[in-house]
């Protein structure tokens, strides 16, 4: 009797073990499902390399939004990339104790932000700003809800991610490298930036490409604030659409292919995900090995 | 992990200026650092601030009356929606997450190829951004049974997304309980599943604790998976088939329709504040299991 118990109990635990490959499974079968038939139907080269979108006469190209998710997910980087590696550098190797108490929670915090709550902060504050001193003062022109917008608040929202990943890869590096360098006469500085964080280089790129995978997946605060054009991005400063923004704002009211077409920019969108996971556990693979 | 590096190379602030005129380099670098990490620092404080201070003054009490109209969009069974919501998604991730990690944890043998799949899935699930999960949702719960624009269909669908935090966190839990637990346990008689109740999973209720936490703060804070497969409507749900918004929902329709900029900022105050309080749990939670 209590064998059997034993025995079902352990079929149980494995059935709930494989939740998350059938969760997976399922994800792919109906994305694909619904989405690839609809490539098939548009051309698959039309449909990714075709620069115009606009359902009304059946023209699905989804360049201009692959291109607008590229662009802006690239100005998060520059924004939040150096801003990122040089917090995460300080909160594990300058930081003073006292201080530290402060800044690991407000990284958390930073990090614990809705999205939709990013998302109201740029349009009532990014984005009149930027329309009134980079647009009229800078001569820059564009109302403001710009790829130039949308990169900001992405490099604030990346920030987190490459912040906690950098600093615990840096806190991992053994601390006989920074003595070593120390006792060769280099100063504090001199330890850390050529000696501690080479060695973390692996932790802190994968810190990265998780940020990367956060801002090419963000959908809410981008909406918000970038504009969502449906054509080529035309310049920092004027509006852009990008793959996420593109699916919640038509998905309301689309019917037959363009829902489908929608379906398949989210395949799209997918693969972009899944290549940049393989990136992600490549690199840290690499960094485990030595 | 806590505290920052003991400096072994303890200098006078006379010794350091010395040092850093010779070595400029090294001036500017620490420069450097130190801006990056107060721009890290202001931005947060402005964002926090700001909303803070637009945000407090619209809390009126009419935004928590129980009934939603156009006059008065009161926020109040959004919370109750949200909360509903958080539950309903817990009562499935939950069990799923926490068993799957027992067997993950107790049962697998090392080098297991089923285990492998199972890390590589949850990882994969980690990565997929809401909107897909959004429209996945809507083709599967939605469409393909029936279940219509519902929180139930909503709660799904969290529950997939946080699937992958309870199981990771649970794991770590159980990784830490320590073997002689398992041998005294055993010694005594014990069979595995006995082992495993009343001995493994209660000492391991912190870590998934810290999980569950975890996962409200992104059930609170979802809005585009939801949109497709809970809806928009504003009002008390009236069984798990209506359709329901959570209050990041809610939020997201009032500052994109315009009209209610004071409302929204009053939601946002009032997200923040939860995102605050999950922060400050889950925070102690971490010391007390360091403490041990």
């Amino acid at each position: 009797m209590k064998d059997i118990k034993e025995t079902v109990m352990k079929y149980v635990f494995l059935l709930c073990a494989c939740a998350s490959i059938l969760a997976v499974v399922l994800i792919c079968l109906f994305l694909f499902a619904n989405g690839v038939p609809a490539i098939g139907k548009i051309g698959i080269f039309d449909f990714l390399l075709g620069e115009k979108w606009k359902p009304g006469n059946d023209i699905y190209g989804i360049l201009p939004f692959i291109l607008g998710s590229i662009y802006v997910t690239a100005g998060a980087i520059v924004i939040g990339v150096p801003v990122g590696i040089l917090t995460a550098i300080f909160m594990a190797r300058f930081c003073p104790p006292k201080l530290y108490r402060f800044m690991k929670p407000a990284v958390d915090l930073l990090a614990g932000i809705p999205s939709v709550v990013y998302g109201f902060f740029g349009l009532v504050v990014l984005v009149p700003f930027v329309r009134d001193f980079f647009g009229r003062t800078l001569g820059f022109g564009g109302s403001g809800a710009s790829m130039f917008t949308a990169s900001v608040m992405l490099g604030i929202m990346i920030l987190p991610t490459i912040i906690s990943v950098g600093e615990s890869s840096i806190r991992a590096v053994p601390n006989s490298y920074y003595e070593g360098a120390l006792a060769l006469g280099a100063t504090h500085e001199r330890s850390v930036f050529f000696t501690v964080v080479p060695a973390a280089k692996s932790g802190i790129m994968a810190g990265i490409i998780l940020g990367v995978g956060r801002a090419i997946g963000e959908t809410m605060a981008v909406i918000m604030i970038a504009g969502n054009q449906p054509r080529m991005p035309k310049g920092l400063f004027k509006g852009v659409r990008t793959l996420t923004s593109n699916i919640v704002i038509e998905m309301g009211y689309a019917t037959d292919l363009h829902r489908d077409a929608l379906i398949a920019t989210a395949v799209v969108l997918f693969v972009f995900i899944l290549l940049i996971n393989l990136l992600f556990s490549l690199v840290k693979r690499r960094g485990t090995n030595g | 992990m806590d505290e920052a590096i003991q400096p072994i190379n303890v200098q006078s602030a006379k010794q350091k200026i010395k040092s850093y005129s010779h070595n400029p380099g090294s001036l500017i670098l620490a420069g450097l650092v130190g801006l990056a990490a107060l721009l890290t620092v202001l931005t947060l404080v402005f964002i926090v601030g700001y909303i803070l201070i637009k945000g407090i003054p619209n809390l009126t009490p009419e935004l928590f009356q129980l009934e939603y109209n156009s006059e008065n969009v009161s926020m109040f069974p959004a919370i109750i929606n949200t909360i509903c919501m958080t539950v309903l998604s817990l009562l499935i991730a939950g069990p799923l997450g926490i068993l799957a990690a027992v067997y993950l944890v107790e049962y697998a043998k090392k080098g297991n190829k089923l285990v492998s799949l199972v890390r590589v899935t949850a990882e994969t699930l980690t990565g997929i951004p809401s909107i897909v999960y959004g429209l996945f949702g809507m083709l599967f719960f939605v469409t393909t049974l029936h279940w219509g624009y519902s929180m139930l269909a909503g709660a799904f669908t969290l529950a997939i997304m946080v699937l992958p935090v309870i199981m990771r966190t649970t794991e770590e839990a159980l990784l830490s309980v320590p073997d002689t637990f398992r041998e005294a346990s055993f010694g005594l008689g014990a069979g595995r599943l006995r082992t495993i109740f009343v001995v493994i999973l209660p000492s391991a209720v912190p870590g998934i604790f810290s999980g569950v936490i975890l996962s409200i703060g992104r059930i609170v804070g979802e809005t585009a998976a939801l949109m497709y497969t809970a809806g928009t409507v504003a009002e008390l749900p009236k069984s798990v088939m209506s359709s329901t918004r959570t209050l990041s929902v809610h939020m997201y329709s009032l500052a994109s329709e315009g009209l209610y900029v004071d409302q929204a900022y009053a939601t946002a105050v009032v997200l923040l504040l939860i995102v605050l309080i999950i922060n400050w749990i889950s925070g102690r939670i971490a010391r007390k299991i360091k403490k041990g």
